[in-house]
C-alpha cells in the first residue's frame, strides 16, 4: 500500500472512530469511559493522515521522485486488513450483544461488597445486577414485599424459561457476562427475545441453577411487563 | 515467440517510464474495494444477519475499537522516543550492566498507564534507540500488568482477596525479569528484526515524527485487526460449558485459564473482572489468567510479530507462555 492510500485509510478510520464516539454508537462496543480516548485517537489519526499527505507532497516537489513510497522500503501489506473494521463500523454497525451471547454463558454474579439501604419509592427502581445480588446473597431480606422495577432484555433458555437479562461490560464487548433473573407470575404470552422491557414485580425465594456454570439464578414474581426502547448504554458495569 | 515474450518485462524494469504501466496503484485498489463494499452492503448485511455472525462482528469491532486508543497512545510515545529523545538519555537512565538493567526496566513498567497495546510500540522504539533488548523486553512484559490502573482494577475486581493484587504484581514482575535474563543468555540479535525506520533519518523532525506514527499505526493496526478476528472467532466457537468441567482438576484448571487468556485477548485493564467472575476456578488458576493475558495473547502475538519480526515472536511467545504459567503456579502456592 503506498503512502497516499495509507493516508486515505488513516483518514477514514479516524473519521469512523470519531463519528462512533460522538454519537452513542461506541456504547455498543466499549465502556462509556473510553469516549475521550476514542475521540483523541480519532483526531490523531486524522491529523496523521493530513500530515502524511502534506509531507508526501513536499517530498515529491523537492526530490522529483515519481515513485511515491517505493524509494525506501516496502510498505506493510498487512495494513490492508484495516479495511475490515472500517467496513464493519461504517456500513454494518453491528448491534450490541443480546440474548444470543447472554444465554451462551453462565450467570456472572460477584458478591456485592455490601447492601446499602434502599431509597424510598414505589415502585423501587433496581438494576438487574442489584436485584440479583440482593436476592441471591441477602435472600431478599432488604427487598421484602416492595414492588420493584427492573429494565433488561428478554431471553429464553433451552427449556423455555423466560429470563430478564442485562450484560455486564467491564471494558469492551469481548468481556461481557450475563446477569439473569428468571421470570414467573404474569408473563405476557408473546415476548420476543431481545425485546427491551421494564418489569414490575416482587421478590420470590424461588431459584434455579444455571446449567452452564452451576451459578444461582434468582427469580422475580412478575406483575406487569411493559416494552421500552433500548437504553443508550445497553450494558451494566460493576463500577457504577 | 517465447523469447520475445520474456524479454519485455526485463527491459521495463530498467525503463522508469514503462514501470507505471501495469503497476496497480494501491490508491486505486483501495477506492475500488470501498466502492464495492458500499454497493454490496445490502447482500453482505443479509448474509451476516444470523445471531452468531452478528455477535462475531460485534466482538470483532469491540476488540479493535477498544485497543485502538491504546495503540495510538503507544505509537505517539514511541514516535516521541524515536524522534525527540536522544539515545544518550537511555544510556544514562539505565545501568550499564545488562543484568541490572533488566529489573530496572521491568520496574519502569509502572509508569506506562495503559494496556498491552501501548507497550509493544514503546518497547520497539526502546530497542531502536539502543536500549539493550533484554531490558526492553522486560519492560514490554511488565508494563501492561503492573501499572497503577491495572492494579487498581484488580483490587476492585477482587474485593475479598486483596492478596491477589500483590500476587499479580510479584508474578508479573518476576516473569518479565526472568524473560529479560533468559534473552540475555540465549537470545540472538538476528532473531530480532525491528522494522526499518532508517528512512526517516534524513528528514526534519515533523516529517520523521508523523512518518513514524503513520507507519506504526498501519503496521501494528493491521496485525491488531488479525488478532481481533481470531479472538472474536474463538469467543463465538468455544462453549462456556467446557470451562465448567475443566475447573475440577487443579492442574487442568491452571492450564485452561492460561490458554483461555491467550485466546480471548482481553485488555489487561479488564481481565481482572473476567477472572473474578470465573468463580468455579481456584485463585491460582485465575492468577495464571491475569499474568499470562497481558504478556501473550493472539493480538499481542500479531503486534509483536509486526514490531520485532516473526522469527522473534515464534520463539518469544511460547517461552513467555510456559514461564508465566510456572511462575503463576509458584506464586499462587506461596501467596494465595
Amino acid at each position: 500500500m503506498n503512502r497516499q492510500a495509507q493516508a486515505v485509510l488513516l483518514f477514514l478510520v479516524g473519521v469512523a472512530v470519531f463519528h462512533a464516539s460522538v454519537t452513542d454508537v461506541y456504547l455498543r462496543y466499549v465502556k462509556a469511559g473510553l469516549r475521550p480516548l476514542l475521540l483523541g485517537a480519532g483526531i490523531v489519526l486524522i491529523v496523521a493522515a493530513i500530515a502524511t499527505v502534506w509531507y508526501e507532497r513536499r517530498r515529491l516537489r523537492t526530490t522529483q521522485d515519481n515513485q511515491p513510497g517505493h524509494a525506501h522500503h516496502r510498505e506493510p501489506r498487512v495494513s490492508w486488513f484495516l479495511v475490515l473494521p472500517l467496513f464493519a463500523l461504517i456500513l454494518i454497525t453491528p448491534p450490541a450483544l443480546g440474548s444470543y451471547s447472554g444465554m451462551r454463558e453462565g450467570i456472572a454474579l460477584p458478591p456485592p461488597p455490601g447492601f446499602a439501604a434502599l431509597p424510598a419509592g414505589d415502585p423501587l427502581s433496581l438494576s438487574v445486577l442489584d436485584y440479583a445480588g440482593r436476592a441471591v446473597y441477602d435472600h431478599g431480606r432488604s427487598l421484602g414485599d416492595r414492588p420493584i422495577k427492573i429494565t433488561g432484555f428478554v431471553a429464553y433458555s433451552g427449556d423455555g424459561t423466560v429470563y430478564l437479562v442485562r450484560l455486564l461490560l467491564n471494558c469492551c464487548a469481548a468481556d461481557v457476562q450475563p446477569v439473569k433473573i428468571g421470570l414467573t407470575g404474569q408473563i405476557p404470552p408473546v415476548l420476543e427475545p431481545d425485546t427491551w422491557v421494564e418489569i414490575i414485580g416482587t421478590y420470590t425465594g424461588h431459584q434455579t441453577k444455571d446449567p452452564i456454570n452451576d451459578g444461582v439464578i434468582p427469580f422475580i414474581n412478575v406483575k406487569q411487563v411493559t416494552p421500552v426502547p433500548a437504553p443508550p448504554d445497553p450494558y451494566d458495569s460493576l463500577g457504577s | 515467440m517465447t523469447t520475445a515474450k520474456a524479454a519485455p518485462p526485463r527491459s521495463e524494469d530498467h525503463d522508469p517510464d514503462h514501470r507505471q504501466g501495469w503497476n496497480f496503484d494501491s490508491l486505486l485498489i483501495l477506492t475500488m474495494i470501498l466502492l464495492l463494499m458500499f454497493l454490496l452492503q445490502g447482500p453482505i448485511r443479509q448474509g451476516l444477519s444470523a445471531p452468531a455472525m452478528q455477535s462475531w462482528m460485534t466482538v470483532f469491532v469491540a476488540v479493535a475499537l477498544q485497543a485502538l486508543p491504546f495503540l495510538v497512545l503507544g505509537v505517539l510515545l514511541s514516535a516521541i522516543l524515536a524522534v525527540f529523545v536522544p539515545p544518550s538519555f537511555f544510556a544514562r537512565a539505565l545501568p550499564k550492566n545488562p543484568t541490572l538493567a533488566v529489573p530496572v526496566a521491568g520496574l519502569a513498567g509502572i509508569v506506562l498507564p495503559g494496556c498491552e497495546c501501548a507497550s509493544v510500540p514503546v518497547a520497539g522504539a526502546l530497542v531502536r534507540r539502543g536500549v539493550t533488548p533484554a531490558a526492553a523486553l522486560a519492560f514490554l512484559l511488565s508494563a501492561p500488568a503492573i501499572n497503577p490502573i491495572v492494579l487498581t482494577a484488580t483490587a476492585v475486581a477482587f474485593p475479598h482477596d486483596p492478596q491477589m493484587v500483590l500476587a499479580r504484581f510479584a508474578a508479573s514482575l518476576l516473569v518479565a525479569c526472568a524473560m529479560g535474563w533468559l534473552w540475555q543468555r540465549l537470545g540472538r540479535t538476528d532473531w530480532l528484526r525491528p522494522a526499518a525506520h532508517r528512512s526517516f533519518d534524513g528528514l526534519g523532525k515533523g516529517a520523521a515524527f508523523w512518518g513514524s506514527v503513520r507507519h506504526d499505526v498501519m503496521h501494528a493496526g493491521g496485525f491488531l485487526v488479525l488478532g481481533a478476528m481470531a479472538a472474536a472467532t474463538l469467543k463465538a466457537v468455544v462453549p462456556a460449558s467446557w470451562l465448567h468441567t475443566a475447573a475440577n482438576n487443579p492442574v487442568v484448571a491452571v492450564l485452561t485459564l492460561a490458554i483461555l487468556a491467550v485466546l480471548l485477548s482481553i485488555c489487561s485493564e479488564a481481565d481482572a473482572f473476567v477472572a473474578a467472575s470465573l468463580t468455579q476456578f481456584s485463585l491460582t488458576a485465575r492468577l495464571a489468567f491475569v499474568v499470562v493475558g497481558p504478556m501473550i495473547d493472539l493480538k499481542l502475538f500479531g503486534m509483536q510479530a509486526a514490531t520485532f519480526g516473526r522469527g522473534f515472536a515464534l520463539r518469544f511467545a511460547p517461552a513467555t507462555f510456559i514461564l508465566a504459567i510456572g511462575v503463576s503456579a509458584l506464586t499462587g502456592a506461596v501467596l494465595l
